[in-house]
């Protein structure tokens, strides 16, 4: 029993836990419908390309796991979420697309300009808007789902400004050493780009977090911005840092979806991708409520999200109707982490025990 | 004890919240004024163009009187949107495929909303989820809902009584005038707005008479203050979560009348509508501050702000969502600056 309690009271237990849930859901399908019983897990190389569910997964959660580095420390740090990431992804593919094509032109076979000017202007912009949510929150100390509110209602408003009100596209294929705008959304050998480019994004964050103190500071902003103020942290500047990084993630997202489709389609790219983030960084085991958080945890909440979707695919739901099941699920796991909810727990099992107790006296 | 001090502080926030609501008064008088000296060729004079705003967000402005309500006790509800987009398609699915009576779907609607509301009301109030979240959750459900009922563009078919309701004209007796061909133009209303104007009125009257609305006001000021003047503050934040999604399926029976379908992308972007409605109508986001007379010209604003973009029609609609959010980005400032002030004073 206690071991037991050991495990579920890890740090990593809740979003392990439904990972592992989704395989068994997985492999109970598709031996439900015939195929064989590990076809989640086998990976195959078909025209030289990794192939196979799992390697699907991880190709097309990388955004989301993009978007829930920058989704954590934003909510560790202010205790609320930047529901803006979805619009500003599509606002940074639109502005990218927009340089790279030239403004009013809706479709391109070479770019106007160099391809790193427009990767550069889209991370830019990424790291502008997170600059504006910041300011906001940091030093208006308005409410951060409120003033994200704005850029979530005008950026991609603003994107199809950029694009005229036109799908951009660019047809620049990668072939042999000249890089296509493709690359980003596509495969560099047998390994799909988004995975790499997840991977590098998490390792450099990770590696910011063990080798200096910025996690602690944020984690201490979190907890309580007022003494770590008197403690000596500017705890503004590191609130408005972190909303600039969740930016800037969101601008690699943008880039990574817009190049998927190569083109800049300003109402689709970034979808419900913030509430996808936001569940994201629930799952992992975060606290909403601000203060300490666990980047792992978000990253695998991101791909068990995504999973959760390939599978609801892989069952024949729509792409309109899987929020439905999205938001029982948001709903299950928010419910099980309330306080009020576990101290209703608690007070079961202590009448459990109480009960047994008497009993065992009576005896 | 009471101090005379207290009275002078009082006034003094007083007046910083009139403030807020006489410069959105005065900013859609402006608004309009320059519409109608830059379109007065177009029509934008006439009573009617008013009118139009007010039957095309008729719908809206039921919306908005709920969000006020939550927003009152420091919540927000962002399922409203979705919550609409699945009664439009209950009521247009309803009728032409199920062939159910108007009035029974129009009950199942409110019904529905009651429900929802209770739903999101115990998680918020009771479990202590964070609202926004909630809501959330809520707005992915019915979205998806819609998506399960219906994936079509189902329309409301033309024999029913809901469209008879839909087309009644309900002329005023005044404002007319004589178009190009000399026929007199009456100007109308539809059924949607007297349902909206009715409602606006009940909430405001309830916000200022009754316990149920001062509480909403004691709540959002200080949620500790007013369980000690024993308030029950869990069952009173649950109460404006179910008055917001009954006032939205209200809502909803109204944009059904106007849009006369229903569809899975229906009313996308609604409640940010509404939330800058409210907030643009003065009401505070941490709450305790606000009425829905605000919000009913926050509603107006908004409309006026797409009618102008309209009636260019060389603009981009997107312009209509940049201007709503400067709008909102502009009176959030305000808001955070007459706070900021108000600390540096104590």
């Amino acid at each position: 029993m206690s071991r037991i309690r050991k495990i579920t009271q890890m740090k990593l237990f809740l979003p392990i836990f439904c990972m592992i849930l989704v395989m068994c859901i997985n492999v109970v399908a598709d031996i439900a419908m015939g195929k064989a019983a590990w076809s989640f897990f086998t990976i195959s190389i078909k025209n030289g390309l990794l192939y196979g569910r799992i390697i699907d997964v991880l190709n097309r959660g990388s955004e989301v796991a993009i978007l829930a580095i920058g989704m954590t420390l934003v909510v560790s740090a202010s205790a609320g979420t930047d529901i803006s990431v979805g619009s500003v992804m599509s606002l940074c593919a639109c502005f990218c697309c927009m340089l790279l094509a030239g403004y009013g032109v809706s479709s391109t076979t070479s770019f106007a300009m160099p391809l790193i000017v427009g990767v550069l202007g889209c991370l830019l912009m990424g790291a502008l808007c997170g600059a504006f949510n910041g300011t906001l929150v940091a030093y208006l100390n308005v409410q951060p789902m409120v003033a994200t509110l704005i850029l979530y209602s005008a950026a991609r408003a603003i994107g199809l400004l950029f694009c005229n009100n036109l799908i951009v596209y660019i047809r620049v294929p990668t072939s042999g050493l000249s890089i296509g705008y493709d690359i980003f959304g596509g495969y560099i050998g047998p390994i799909p780009t988004p995975i790499i480019i997840a991977a590098v994004c998490v390792a450099v964050m990770t590696i910011v977090l063990k080798k200096t103190a910025f996690g602690l500071y944020v984690q201490s902003v979190g907890i309580n911005r007022k003494a770590s103020r008197i403690a000596g942290l500017n705890s503004q500047r590191l609130i408005l840092l972190c909303y600039i990084i969740c930016g800037l993630c969101a601008g690699i997202a943008g880039l990574v979806a817009s190049s998927r489709i190569t083109s800049a389609d300003a109402n689709n790219i970034g979808l419900n991708y913030e509430m996808d983030a936001i569940l994201a960084v629930a799952l992992g085991g975060n606290s909403l409520g601000g203060g300490k958080f666990n980047l792992a945890g978000s990253i695998i909440g991101a791909y068990t999200i995504q999973a959760i979707t390939t599978t609801m695919y892989n069952m024949g739901v729509s792409s309109a109707q899987a929020p439905v099941f999205k938001g029982i699920i948001v709903i299950i796991i928010v419910v099980i982490q309330a306080p009020p909810f576990k101290e209703f727990l608690a007070k079961q099992r202590a009448k459990r025990q109480q009960a047994s107790g008497k009993e065992a006296a009576s005896v | 004890m009471k101090k005379p001090e207290n009275a002078v502080k009082e006034r003094r926030q007083l007046n910083g919240n009139t403030l807020l609501l006489l410069i959105t008064i005065a900013l859609f008088i402006v608004m309009y004024a320059v519409g109608c000296v830059i379109y007065a060729g177009k029509g934008f004079t006439h009573l009617q163009n008013f009118l139009n705003i007010l039957i095309t967000n008729a719908g809206l402005l039921c919306v908005a009187c709920g969000m006020t309500c939550v927003m009152l006790t420091g919540g927000i509800d962002i399922s409203v949107g979705a919550l609409i987009a699945m009664d439009c398609m209950l009521l247009a699915v309803g009728m032409s495929e199920w062939g159910m009576n108007p009035i029974l779907l129009c009950i199942l609607v409110l019904v529905i909303g009651v429900v929802f509301g209770m739903f999101q009301g115990f998680c918020v109030g009771y479990l202590e989820i964070q609202p926004f979240i909630v809501s959330m959750a809520g707005m992915f459900f019915c979205r998806g809902m819609t998506a399960v009922i219906s994936t079509d563009q189902v329309s409301v078919p033309s024999d029913s009584l809901f469209y008879t309701w839909a087309n009644a004209k309900i002329t005023l007796p005044f404002g007319g005038y004589y178009n190009k061909k000399g026929i007199l133009q009456v100007p109308y209303i539809r059924v949607g707005v007297v349902i909206a104007l009715a409602v606006l009125v009940i909430i405001f009257l309830v916000l200022r008479y009754t316990k149920f609305g001062r509480s909403l006001y004691a709540v959002g000021g200080s949620e500790q203050s007013a369980a000690m003047m024993g308030l029950d503050v869990k069952k009173t934040k649950m109460e404006a979560y179910v008055l917001s999604s009954f006032l939205c399926s209200i809502g909803g029976i109204c944009y059904c009348l106007n849009t006369m379908a229903g569809s899975v992308s229906q009313a996308t972007g609604l409640e940010m509508d509404a939330i800058a409605s409210s907030v643009i109508g003065g009401t505070l986001l941490t709450g305790g501050v606000g009425n829905v007379i605000g919000s009913f010209f926050g509603v107006l604003i908004n409309g006026t702000i797409s009618s102008l973009v309209k009636t260019n029609g060389k603009l981009l609609s997107s312009w209509a969502n940049i201007a709503t959010a400067a709008l909102l980005c502009f009176f959030i400032v305000l808001q955070s600056v007459f706070a900021l002030l108000k600390d540096r004073k104590k």
